[in-house]
């Protein structure tokens, strides 16, 4: 049970930090000084959450390997004294441990495409922590009633910046028709759980429709249209949440840890 | 009223301390002085995002990303005030940052150096923002109004900043030998052109006079290079690094710190646009800019619809 529980938790802090990792490359090239600072913001938000939810799996872990000694061969790098930290689980895993979801790796390419993947994904995390809040291990249902305030804004944000782009000139409006070609794929792995997402009692049928029914909304309003009308028959890619990732991963990866990779066991 | 009256009043409101306010008559070259300044300023803070930003991905902790992050996100609200400032003198943001993109206006030289190590995350906070901070103290008391409560509130952020790049060394200094070689470097690539930062010497400097006079400047560039100093010479002991400079010296009977000459060649270079990094920054603003327009254009063009739909229904 524990185990789960500590898998849930990386996979949760992962989604979290590469999405505020690939948001802050935007730090200092938004497209208007106003947007520079809301993606930004989003982006603080994100590092935020990860945090809480690496802090947490560290503690797990630590007193895991107190009373049941540290596994062998050890699935996960040792920080300061061999203990667990929430720098060593950010910086020190490898491209195939970490559990994210594809959406949130993939690039950021024009503020069309970047607009489209915090919209998908706010409006899942949104549903997500909404059921979270009430999940029966205290600790992960508080990050998730915490963090809800935040999304919500996100959701906000993301959400009226879909509908100006899908409905504001022509440019834009296509440039919207290809983010939606780009992305649509990565967003039904979200609704298909891993073994270690199935026992906090989340309805994921239920996202997955009030995902689509939301996103409905906001599209039509933008004058846009998911891929086959967003029925079932659009193939979805999937393997982030086990650990096979697309190939941008591991350039995410070298960067965000080159400082721990170079200079090992140092404080900053 | 004629131009006469009209000036001598509004030199009796500057001697008499009273602000300047956007409604008020005003010299055309007090006008233009403060446009010039207070843009320089603004552009300085956008492009001060660069160096700085180009660490974000890299930083060495989640804790240092997260306060890196917010750095740079308060240095693009800064610009955002600063602009704002510049428009109650009638120019809007567009075309004060036209002028940036044209090289016409300029920003301040440091930002064309390089952030080489994450050290330089450090050195900027405590030299950069530390000069900054000298030099934006003084404007808090400037005479033009807006001008001095958008300092009043950078002000307090900046003096933030410059605590969590004086931290970042500090953390350097008690840390592995590599990282206090890194340290050293990095005050040894930044203290010079932090030095650049006040501008040229006062008997050098072209605007000062007037600037001193209309009180849009309070204290001399020598005098505030000075100040800076005598302040850092006393802080690097706590690090147990030193400054790079061999004439640097307690001066018992002037009661400040003697020091060596700026390499002036290397200071009109850069201001030239001749420095390390003079074009890269310039062309990842215009990039910005010029990559932003069909966001901008969308969003324009999306209020209208929605301003005539409004109207229509």
């Amino acid at each position: 049970m524990n185990q789960l529980l500590i898998d849930y938790t990386l996979h949760l802090a992962d989604n979290s930090l590469i999405l505020g990792q690939r948001n802050s490359e935007w730090c200092g090239h938004g497209p208007v000084l106003e947007q520079d600072i809301a993606i930004t913001n989003i982006s603080l938000d994100l590092i935020g959450q990860a945090r809480n939810f690496y802090q947490y799996a560290a503690q797990l872990i630590n007193a895991q390997d107190k009373s049941e000694g540290p596994k062998a061969p050890a699935p996960l790098e040792r920080g300061f004294g061999g203990e667990v930290t929430e720098d060593s689980l950010a910086y020190l895993r490898k491209e195939r441990e970490f559990s994210n979801c594809l959406l949130v790796e993939q690039p950021n390419k024009d503020w069309a495409q970047t607009i489209l993947r915090q919209f998908f994904f706010s409006q899942y995390q949104y549903l997500l922590f909404e059921q979270l809040q009430n999940t029966k291990d205290e600790q992960l249902a508080a990050i998730a009633e915490k963090s809800l305030k935040e999304i919500t804004y996100h959701l906000r944000w993301s959400g009226e910046w879909v509908i100006r782009l899908g409905d504001g000139t022509e440019e834009s409006h296509q440039r919207m028709i290809k983010a939606i070609d780009e992305l649509w794929r990565y967003t039904g792995e979200m609704f298909t759980p891993a073994e270690y997402e199935k026992t906090f009692g989340i309805d994921f049928n239920k996202i997955k429709e009030d995902w689509s029914q939301k996103v409905k909304i906001i599209f039509d309003e933008a004058s846009l249209i998911p891929p086959l009308g967003g029925g079932g028959a659009a193939f979805m890619q999937t393997g982030g949440k086990t650990g096979k990732h697309t190939e941008h991963l591991g350039y995410i990866l070298t960067e965000l840890q080159y400082m721990q990779r170079a200079y090992p066991r140092c404080e900053w | 009223m004629n131009t006469f009256d009209l000036e001598k009043i509004f030199q009796e409101k500057i001697d008499g301390e009273i602000k300047i306010e956007p409604k008020d008559w005003m010299p055309d070259a007090y006008r233009k002085t403060n446009i010039r300044q207070i843009s320089q300023h603004a552009h300085s803070e956008i492009v001060g995002m660069l160096p700085e930003g180009n660490w974000i991905s890299r930083a060495p902790s989640l804790k240092r990303k997260a306060i890196l992050l917010a750095k740079v996100q308060d240095e693009a609200g800064h610009g955002l005030y600063l602009y704002s400032a510049c428009e109650t003198l009638g120019i809007t943001r567009e075309e004060t940052i036209n002028d940036l993109h044209s090289g016409k206006a300029k920003y301040s030289s440091i930002f064309n150096y390089p952030t080489l190590t994450w050290a330089d995350m450090g050195a900027i906070g405590w030299l950069v923002d530390g000069a900054a901070i000298m030099n934006q103290v003084m404007l808090t008391r400037t005479s033009y109004g807006p001008y001095a409560r958008a300092m009043v509130r950078i002000c307090k952020e900046e003096s933030f900043h410059q605590r969590q790049g004086f931290e970042i060394l500090l953390v350097l200094s008690r840390g592995s030998e590599e990282q206090k070689a890194m340290c050293q470097d990095a005050i040894n690539r930044w203290w010079w052109p932090s030095l650049m930062m006040f501008g040229p010497h006062d008997s050098e400097s072209t605007n000062s006079e007037q600037s001193m006079k209309w009180k849009i400047k309070r204290k001399t560039n020598d005098e505030l290079r000075q100040n800076f100093v005598d302040m850092c010479a006393e802080q690097v002991k706590i690090l147990g690094m030193k400054l790079p400079d061999d004439k640097l010296k307690w001066n018992d009977k002037k009661q400040h710190y003697d020091f060596g000459e700026i390499d002036w060649n290397e200071f009109w270079n850069v201001v030239k646009g001749n420095g390390p990094c003079n074009k890269q920054r310039l062309d990842a603003r215009r990039k910005a800019w010029e990559e932003g327009e069909w966001v901008r254009e969308a969003a324009a063009a999306f209020a209208e619809k929605r301003k005539a739909r409004q109207q229509a229904a």
